[in-house]
């Protein structure tokens, strides 16, 4: 396999993740930048991170984003994992084809559409716009994000360890509980981690569905860019990218050692 | 052990029949609640907006709030709603063909959309095969790498792309530094910047797809056709890229569909001279506040995009069918 592994390929692969996150480092880079002009070199500072925690606009957003982001990702990682089963388990049921056209849908459709219809259909039920509605929007696009992850999941399953469980009497509801669960729970855990980071990330969205008092941290941050670039808002991306690397981080680590350890488990079980 | 001794002396008063046909039931009641409480959830959240939309998009502007009329609802009687429903017209669609503007703004977006696509797959394409093609046990790094940036904000990694094209930004900066022009180039604010942005905001959606069929290649395959004398251009075209074409396919929709209807992208870096339909339906929106309209593009806008999306769930399914 080595040997096939040419210049090309090698080369491909560095210019393609250069491309990739050379303006990610660049912004970091220039957070750092004493100057006020985003792109001239002016010596190291961290004077924009203290005047970003300063700024009350800025820290209201960011502890909006966070409710936000915390309540939607929570309640659609359970209705896309409900969405999940019904579509791997039930092969047959009506209206399975809009169901599933439902799911995968969303993850495709523009974003202006989505947040005009759901802006019209809380016009129309009469519910006032705020934090409440850029909940409910965001669950119900991110829902089908987790349904797809655990999906997934689900497919490659092996069914035999629930027939096993209910061979020897453990009611259904039990089987899912402690055994199937476990199993998904990685896929369950990355699809929760997948809408927490798209409910953060979403401005369009959440400008359609919010009302005054419900400004999110990608709102605030679109209205000061077109404003003009400013290290302030360099500062504030370099610590979104700090703390969902930190989380992605964590995640790999605890995974790598549940797996190590699963690993033992199963040496010691063959050797007992 | 608790818990074994609790179920215990909860199940004795039952017999085995009976704690089955009570399991059943219970189960019974359960899969139905699997499947309807995510049903009933998108079609309220999702199917109901939809057809919300398509009733604005028939309604007349008005200046009140809601900001259009009628309010369809049954507060006169059966004999109001219906009239209320002869207040509604295509006036809004007519409208949308009378204003050049809009049927610009539909064709260069899927134009834009379509030359990004392929410019995706163009970049997409040797970095999925170089992947393809790493040792093994170096994949799941470069696979990591590959979505770590799809879990940075998109509206940062757009942003970014700001400080880099500006005339005075960091790309003419280099070039100019290192002699190869004398004057900057202008990109911000032009087609090129949103195509530079399309292409990276979405190449982990081409190269995912593409990534997973070339994965499951069988490279001996390419072996046997080298040794049959068949050059490497034509192993390629003959075997490599047939056998990759789901995840092409998969690649494409998933970078079209969204690159259509985009509005950050556009609106940040394309400034104020380019044209995409996102645009302006946000425009339509929040500064018109013209929602009959705005409907009415959102409609017309899903309707081209319809046939795409239907494509992209039957690959889903088929992928779908495949895994199990």
């Amino acid at each position: 396999m080595n040997t096939t592994w040419s210049r090309f390929n090698i080369t491909s692969i560095v210019l393609g993740f250069a491309f990739l996150y050379l303006p990610i480092v660049l912004l970091v880079v220039f957070s750092f930048n004493a100057s006020k002009l985003v792109t001239v070199w002016g010596g190291f500072s961290t004077k924009w991170y203290v005047s970003l925690f300063h700024n009350q606009g800025l820290m209201d957003a960011a502890w909006v984003t966070i409710r936000v982001g915390l309540v939607s990702a929570t309640v659609a990682t359970v209705l896309g994992t409900l969405g999940a089963l019904a579509l791997t388990r039930y092969t047959r049921f009506r209206g399975r084809v809009l169901f599933s056209g439902m799911i995968f849908a969303p993850l495709v459709m523009p974003d202006v559409i989505t947040g005009l219809s759901l802006l019209l259909l809380f016009v129309a039920i009469g519910l006032d716009r705020g934090l409440l509605t850029v909940m409910l929007a965001h669950i119900t696009f991110t829902m089908c994000f987790v349904a797809v992850v655990v999906q997934s999941r689900l497919i490659t399953l092996d069914r035999s360890l629930e027939e096993a469980a209910m061979d020897l009497g453990a009611p259904p509801v039990k089987t899912f509980f402690q055994v199937t669960l476990p199993v998904i729970m990685p896929a369950i855990v990355s699809g929760w981690m997948l809408a927490f980071t798209l409910s953060l990330d979403d401005l369009v969205v959440a400008s359609f569905a919010s009302g005054p008092g419900a400004t999110t941290l990608p709102m605030k941050i679109y209205s000061q860019v077109r404003l003009g670039v400013t290290p302030e808002i360099n500062a504030a991306c370099t610590l979104l990218i700090a703390i969902v690397a930190l989380g992605v981080l964590t995640a790999s680590v605890v995974n790598k050692r549940r797996e190590v350890q699963r690993r033992r488990d199963e040496q010691a079980a063959q050797r007992g | 052990m608790s818990n074994e001794t609790f179920s215990s002396i909860d199940a004795a008063p039952l017999t085995a029949v009976e704690k089955s046909a009570a399991a059943r039931l219970g189960a019974a009641f359960v899969n139905r609640l699997v499947i309807i409480v995510p049903y009933v959830w998108l079609l309220f959240f999702f199917l109901i907006p939809f057809i919300i939309v398509f009733k604005i998009s028939l309604s007349q502007t008005a200046i009140a709030i809601p900001p259009y009329a009628p309010v369809l609802g049954f507060g006169d009687g059966v004999a109001g709603f219906i009239g209320q429903l002869k207040q509604l017209g295509l006036d809004n669609y007519v409208w949308l063909t009378q204003d050049p503007l809009y049927f610009y703004a539909y064709v260069s977006s899927v134009v834009i959309a379509a030359i990004s696509t392929v410019l995706t797959l163009l970049v997409g394409y040797p970095v999925a095969y170089g992947m393809a093609r790493a040792p093994a046990s170096l994949r799941p790094t470069l696979l990591m790498l590959v979505i770590l940036p799809f879990w940075t904000s998109f509206l940062i990694r757009v942003y970014a792309w700001i400080g880099i094209l500006k005339p005075e930004g960091l790309l003419n900066q280099f070039l100019l530094g290192i002699g190869v022009i004398h004057e900057p180039l202008i990109i911000l604010n032009t087609y090129t910047a949103i195509f530079i942005g399309i292409v990276y905001s979405y190449l982990p959606f081409m190269v995912l797809p593409l990534y997973s069929a070339l994965e499951k290649m069988d490279y001996s395959l390419i072996e046997a056709a080298k040794d049959l004398g068949c050059p490497p251009t034509a192993a390629f075209w003959k075997i490599t890229f047939p056998l990759s074409l789901p995840g092409v396919i998969a690649g494409c929709l998933l970078v079209f569909i969204p690159a259509v209807g985009e509005f950050v992208i556009p609106d940040l870096l394309g400034g104020s001279q380019t044209l995409m339909i996102g645009k302006t339906l946000w425009n339509e929106f929040f500064s018109n506040r013209d929602w009959p309209v705005s409907s009415a593009v959102a409609v017309i806008l899903l309707l081209l995009l319809i046939v795409p999306i239907v494509l992209f769930q039957q690959a889903q399914a088929r992928a779908q069918e495949q895994g199990r």
